[in-house]
């Protein structure tokens, strides 16, 4: 596991965005899954998509992958070679064929009853296809697809080794254990030869060593092939280790954007994605170890607000639902979001404790990426924060 | 427009037999997710049970009124064809359940070709023809409505209406639709799953039972291959109105009733069949779930 | 008809307890399913009146039968199929099984002596023991020769499992040989020979190797791809059609018509692969089975072309690629080329040949795709349509291409039919026969084209043998026909072999790619697909 900065120097000015996604929004009838969404992912770089279960972070790989298609927004793709493809308009086949998008499944999505090996060259399908002149060639045994053939199988190999399946090459994928079955869909996803590796929790469900080989692959897949990794995670160990770049969701909506290190200090982001009840978030907060969060944090009870009794997920996004025609307004129920909680709490604390003007500042980095996240008034929030440590205490 | 009356009125009433044939297919389909195919042949079992009591009862009593006979032969028929279809669904289905999905399909064609065959080889293979049982003819306004017709839209309306408080209204019907969403965990709440599951094939057997007896005495005359059509077009109903639901079984069975009726009625006899299997794939085209079936959302 | 009660009542009950209470209870259901359709018989008197006759007789036969049959189930043969499974404590082994104790050497001797003595004094044995007592001797003597085949095939199992399909094939190259051999020997003279062919060569082989190339064309739908196909049949239909008309009105020759039948099976295939491509499961089912019968109804009231249920008769005949002809009347008759005596049999060891030669072609190109990417795009499809597409195969196109190649297959075994038989009519191409297909496909195994030529032989193989059990007239009377309770039987083996082996005679997947080794893929792995 290289350091970040080592990243860096590996790909220097491979920093131009490899996946553009523009004010996205999925809506399944009335609901709305992702409201608004943008953000990049840069080449050559691990970017992570995170929030709390049902923030719609399987939704945006859907729609990224072609298996939605998204109610708005525009999702570029810019491959190496200076093309650019409008995924929301290619057919879902063609986004792995011709935009060169390959993905995993959260619940993991293998051909159980083919070998690994089998597994791997159903990967390489256009390749050989073309190879073998679209069948008939290949049927007549001629030489070109034979060596096409060949060369499917020496890829495969070589990426089962990386995966460290290599072993277990002509077993049934089925028959494989877990954590060897979110390699093999990796080992399978990269045999398509992709330019953005999307996963899917591909840590889930595994254990600490497994889960150590599945960072170390992935390093090994952004360090040697140039693939850029967009990934949705849970584990925030992982996250946190191999992540570049951190995109954080709370239903449907962008709550922060950046590093891991600005993301995880973001109150925000700690209050959504941690889910806890509101008097828990100070003792998470210490837990964690971020004085200057818990100062930010540090105010008293905002009645208005809240406190919210139930943590997040479960404060499901019913009123989020209603009825959306066009150009209608969102409305999120109170104690929805613990972003906005969060929000609302310091502004209500920044004007309870500091003057009006305080309050009209610019909104800093982290409320700027709630703007286009919802219509519900964004609090402004003062950086000042300093002072509001006496009103509590 | 007297025409067109008339026909809707043909229509209707081979509607209503295929609709009571066709909630025997969604049933099934609903609560274990297979094909019975051999549902075609029940109602086949159950025109000739019916057609076998005729003849006993016509032997027995000089004279009998039509009302008693149809009813003693319905009743009949009705246990006979759910004594087979239980015996059938615990011989040939049962030890399969939850094995390869193919399996079950192809006992249940196996079933089938058993059924119609052990038919053929009991009975003969010869058209079996009665003499007409009611044959009353009412003429209102240049249309003519037989009591035939008048007797099978009622007694489907009538078995529909007890079907749906069935369903919908006591603990067997919570019971099997329990299990129609989850099997296991129906189970897990003390629900006897396999009994269940065996009360449905018997309530299918017996609608099918009684459009067999109505069959019979609207055309007069059986066969033992006459499972096979009259089967394909309700499976086709039930699928056409989607197949798991019950009201979709009885509009898919009306709408297959009316289009056969409406085609050989304005244009070729002949092609009467090729017309409902086609307009069946047209609606799948555009429904693939059929008109009332739940859209099948593709899990990613 | 067995019935099974549920075993968990039954603990304390000795076997024969159970047995006997089973035994009731399968009688009553006899009872209760049979006393309308056997103890009474609907029939036509002479003023044409349905008239019932009471069999009560063969009612009680039926039902006692049923009952004893369920009895000796129950108490005799559960407890020894689960002795079978019990490993012996003494020695850690498990106990002899059925076919070691059934296949045993003094046994296979006296087989062997049994049919060497029915064969060489059948002419005394006929005179001695009177036409009744002859017919049994006949039947003993073919299971004694089925005894010793198979006696055979079990001693052999380990090299015959190692090298099964090269045995096969050569088998089946040897086989008109054989019998015409065979024959010539046991007639005496050589037109014997071929003339008692006919039968084994045309009914057994033919009509076997026919349902084997349909069943290994449908198994690229659906044993493969995994897309239920219940309309196979249409494509039969359209190959038998296309050589029939094309070959009567235009007078071409097999030979051109042949993959012109492909072609155009393929065509329809692809027709529809179309609008069934959205479809899944049974709304799948339907559409197919539902297009097959579209088909067929076509066929019989598009008069004007087809000649509607009377068919098409007078197909010419296949010659052998114009050089050999087998119609008498043609100056290249073959037994005038070769100075022969004429026989019918030529043309049906040519015709057997040909469609052995077809099925290899089948045989061939499936394998051969198999190892491919479009193959292996078909197996993925069963396995997992939306992985398929996240890894960029064109599901449509791929689909369609395994209608398309399956349903060429079908045209080829059409185009087959219609000149073999000299005769097309829509009678041939029912959904009984979708069905049979089909079942062959899983009963043998999806996906495994050896299962699938077993399953053919064991289920066509075994209804044709029915027809030749005619012993069983001087049993049950001059009026008992075998051949009409063919399909009720086949129906009940279709149910009974599938409850035995669920997945097929061959559960397990061949891989189509190795690295070390080749696996065979357990058959709990494998997916059926969504169709």
């Amino acid at each position: 596991m290289s350091d970040v900065s080592s990243i860096q120097k590996a790909n220097p000015g491979m920093n131009d965005a490899i996946l553009q996604v523009e004010h996205l929004s999925m809506k399944f009838g009335g609901l709305v899954a992702i409201g608004d969404l943008s953000f990049q992912a840069r080449r050559g770089e691990i970017t992570a998509l995170i929030g709390p279960n049902g923030a719609g972070k399987t939704t945006v790989f859907n729609c990224i992958t072609g298996f939605y298609k998204p109610s708005e927004g525009m999702l570029t793709l810019n491959r190496r070679d200076g093309s650019s493809y409008l995924l929301e308009r290619l057919p879902n086949h063609e986004i792995p064929a011709r935009a060169k998008v390959a993905r995993t499944f959260q619940n993991i999505r293998l051909f159980s009853g083919m070998t690994l090996l089998e597994n791997l060259l159903v990967a390489q399908h256009n390749k050989l296809m073309k190879a073998s002149g679209y069948t008939i060639l290949g049927l007549f045994g001629f030489s070109g697809y034979r060596k096409a053939s060949a060369e499917s199988i020496d890829l495969a190999r070589h990426w089962l080794e990386k995966a460290d399946l290599v072993d277990r090459a002509d077993d049934p994928a089925g028959d494989l254990p877990y954590g060897a079955q979110r390699r093999l869909e990796i080992a399978r996803a990269m045999c398509t030869g992709p330019e953005l590796l999307c996963l899917d929790e591909p840590a889930a469900g595994l254990n600490p060593k497994e889960s150590m080989a599945l960072n170390a692959l992935l390093m090994d897949i952004k360090d040697n092939t140039g693939t850029s990794i967009l990934l949705i995670e849970h584990d925030m160990a992982v996250v946190m280790q191999i992540s570049d770049h951190v995109v954080v969701l709370e239903y449907g909506r962008k709550i922060s954007d950046g590093s891991p290190q600005a993301v995880r200090t973001d109150p925000r982001v700690i209050a959504a994605y941690l889910g806890v009840e509101d008097e828990d978030v100070e003792t998470v907060l210490t837990e964690v170890g971020d004085e200057d969060v818990i100062e930010q944090l540090d105010t008293g009870p905002d009645s208005a607000h809240g406190p919210g009794t139930s943590s997040s997920y479960l404060a499901g996004p019913v009123t989020d639902t209603v009825g959306h025609s066009e150009g209608e307004r969102v409305t999120v129920s109170k104690g929805a979001s613990k972003a906005e909680q969060v929000d609302a709490r310091s502004s209500a604390a920044a004007s309870k404790a500091a003057s009006p003007a305080a309050a009209k500042q610019p909104s800093a980095a982290k409320s700027s990426a709630a703007k286009p996240a919802t219509k519900a008034p964004v609090k402004p929030k003062t950086p000042g924060a300093s002072n509001r440590r006496g009103g509590r205490k | 427009m007297q025409y067109f009356v008339q026909q809707l009125i043909n229509g209707l009433t081979l509607g209503s037999i295929y609709g009571l044939i066709a909630i025997g297919y969604t049933m099934v389909y609903g609560i274990i997710g297979m094909i019975n195919f051999a549902h075609g042949d029940i109602f086949m079992i159950g025109a000739f049970a019916a057609l076998i009591v005729f003849l006993i009862l016509g032997a027995l009593f000089y004279s009998l009124p039509v009302v008693i006979a149809l009813l003693v032969m319905m009743i009949v028929a009705m246990l006979l064809t759910s004594m087979y279809n239980w015996t059938i669904e615990k011989v040939a289905y049962r030890p399969l359940r939850g094995s390869f999905r193919l399996a079950p399909l192809i006992t249940a064609i196996g079933m089938s070709i058993a059924l119609s065959n052990f038919v053929q080889v009991t009975q003969g293979p010869r058209n079996k023809p009665v003499p007409p049982m009611v044959s009353k003819v009412y003429n209102i306004e240049g249309i003519s409505v037989s009591l035939k017709q008048i007797i099978i839209v009622l007694v489907t309306i009538v078995l529909l209406a007890l079907f749906w408080y069935l369903v919908n209204k006591t603990s067997l019907g919570r019971a099997q639709r329990a299990c129609e969403q989850d099997r296991k965990m129906a189970a897990l709440l003390g629900i006897d799953v396999d009994r269940t599951i065996s009360i449905t094939f018997i309530m299918g057997a017996a609608l099918a039972a009684v459009a067999g007896t109505l069959f019979l005495m609207y055309y007069g005359v059986v066969v033992f291959s006459d499972g096979f059509t009259p089967g394909v077009k309700a499976f086709t109903a039930a699928v056409l109105g989607g197949i798991g639901s019950l009201p979709g079984a009885v509009l898919g069975g009306l709408m297959i009733g009316f289009i056969e009726s409406m085609w050989s009625a304005y244009f070729s006899i002949d092609y009467k069949d090729v017309a409902a299997f086609s307009i069946l794939a047209i609606v799948l085209i555009f429904l693939p779930s059929g008109i009332l079936g739940r859209p099948e959302v593709e899990k990613v | 008809m067995a019935v099974t009660a549920s075993p968990e009542r039954d603990i304390v009950a000795t076997p024969m307890q159970r047995a006997t209470r089973e035994a009731l209870y399968a009688g009553a259901i006899a009872l209760g399913l049979f006393v309308l359709f056997i103890g009474l018989k609907t029939d036509q008197n002479i003023s044409n009146e349905l008239i019932l006759v009471q069999r009560w007789g063969l009612l009680a036969i039926v039902v006692v039968l049923t009952m004893a049959g369920r009895f000796l189930y129950v108490a005799y043969g559960q407890p020894f199929l689960a002795n079978q499974k019990i490993v012996d404590v003494a020695t850690g082994l498990l106990p002899e099984s059925v076919a070691t104790r059934f296949f045993r050497l003094p046994y296979f001797l006296a087989a062997i002596v049994t049919v060497a003595v029915l064969v060489f004094l059948a002419g005394p044995l006929d005179g001695l023991l009177g036409p009744g007592l002859a017919g049994y001797a006949r039947f003993l003597r073919a299971l004694a020769i089925i005894y010793a085949l198979a006696s055979v095939l079990f001693y052999f199992r380990t090299f015959i499992h190692a090298h099964f399909s090269a045995l096969g094939i050569t088998a089946l190259t040897l086989y008109p040989v054989i019998v015409v051999l065979v024959l010539a020997l046991y007639g005496g003279s050589v037109a014997a020979g071929f003339q008692g062919s006919l039968k084994w060569v045309d009914n057994f082989g033919i009509q076997i190797l026919i349902y084997v190339m349909l069943a290994w064309g449908l198994n690229i739908v659906v044993g493969l791809a995994g897309l239920l196909d219940l309309g196979y049949v249409a494509f039969y239909a359209v190959g038998a059609y296309a050589y029939a008309l094309l070959g009567t009105h235009y007078g071409l020759s097999f030979w051109i018509l042949l993959p012109a039948a492909g072609a155009m099976a393929a065509f329809w295939g692809v027709m529809l692969g179309f609008p069934v491509l959205r479809l899944r499961g049974d709304y799948l089912a339907i559409v197919t089975l539902a297009f097959g019968e579209i088909i067929r109804l076509v066929i019989i009231n598009w008069r004007e072309v087809t000649n509607g249920s009377a068919g098409i008769s007078g197909i010419p005949k296949v010659s052998f690629f114009g050089l050999i002809s087998f119609n008498v009347s043609d100056p290249n008759y073959i037994a005038k080329v070769f100075d022969i005596a004429t026989s019918s049999a030529y043309y049906k060891i040519f015709l057997y040949y040909l469609i052995l030669g077809l099925c290899l072609l089948t045989a061939f190109v499936t394998i051969r795709l198999r190892r491919m990417p479009v193959g292996r795009a078909w197996e993925a499809l069963r396995e997992d349509e939306i992985a398929c597409r996240s890894l960029g195969i064109n599901t449509t196109t791929t689909k369609l291409t395994a209608f398309a190649t399956g349903a060429m297959f079908g045209g080829f075994a059409g185009s087959f039919f219609a000149a073999r038989q000299g005769f097309v009519s829509p009678e041939s191409f029912i959904f009984l026969e979708s069905a049979i297909i089909l079942a062959i496909v899983v009963l043998g195994g999806m996906g495994s084209l050896v299962g699938i030529a077993v399953a053919a032989m064991v289920m066509i193989g075994g209804t044709e043998v029915l027809r030749e059990l005619d012993f069983l007239k001087q049993v049950f009377g001059p009026d008992f026909t075998p051949e009409l309770y063919r399909m009720l039987l086949f129906g009940m083996a279709m149910v009974i072999v599938m409850l035995w082996k669920p997945r097929g005679f061959v559960g397990s997947r061949e891989p189509t790619a190795f690295l070390k080794e080749s696996r065979a893929v357990a058959g709990s792995f494998t997916k059926e697909g969504h169709g």
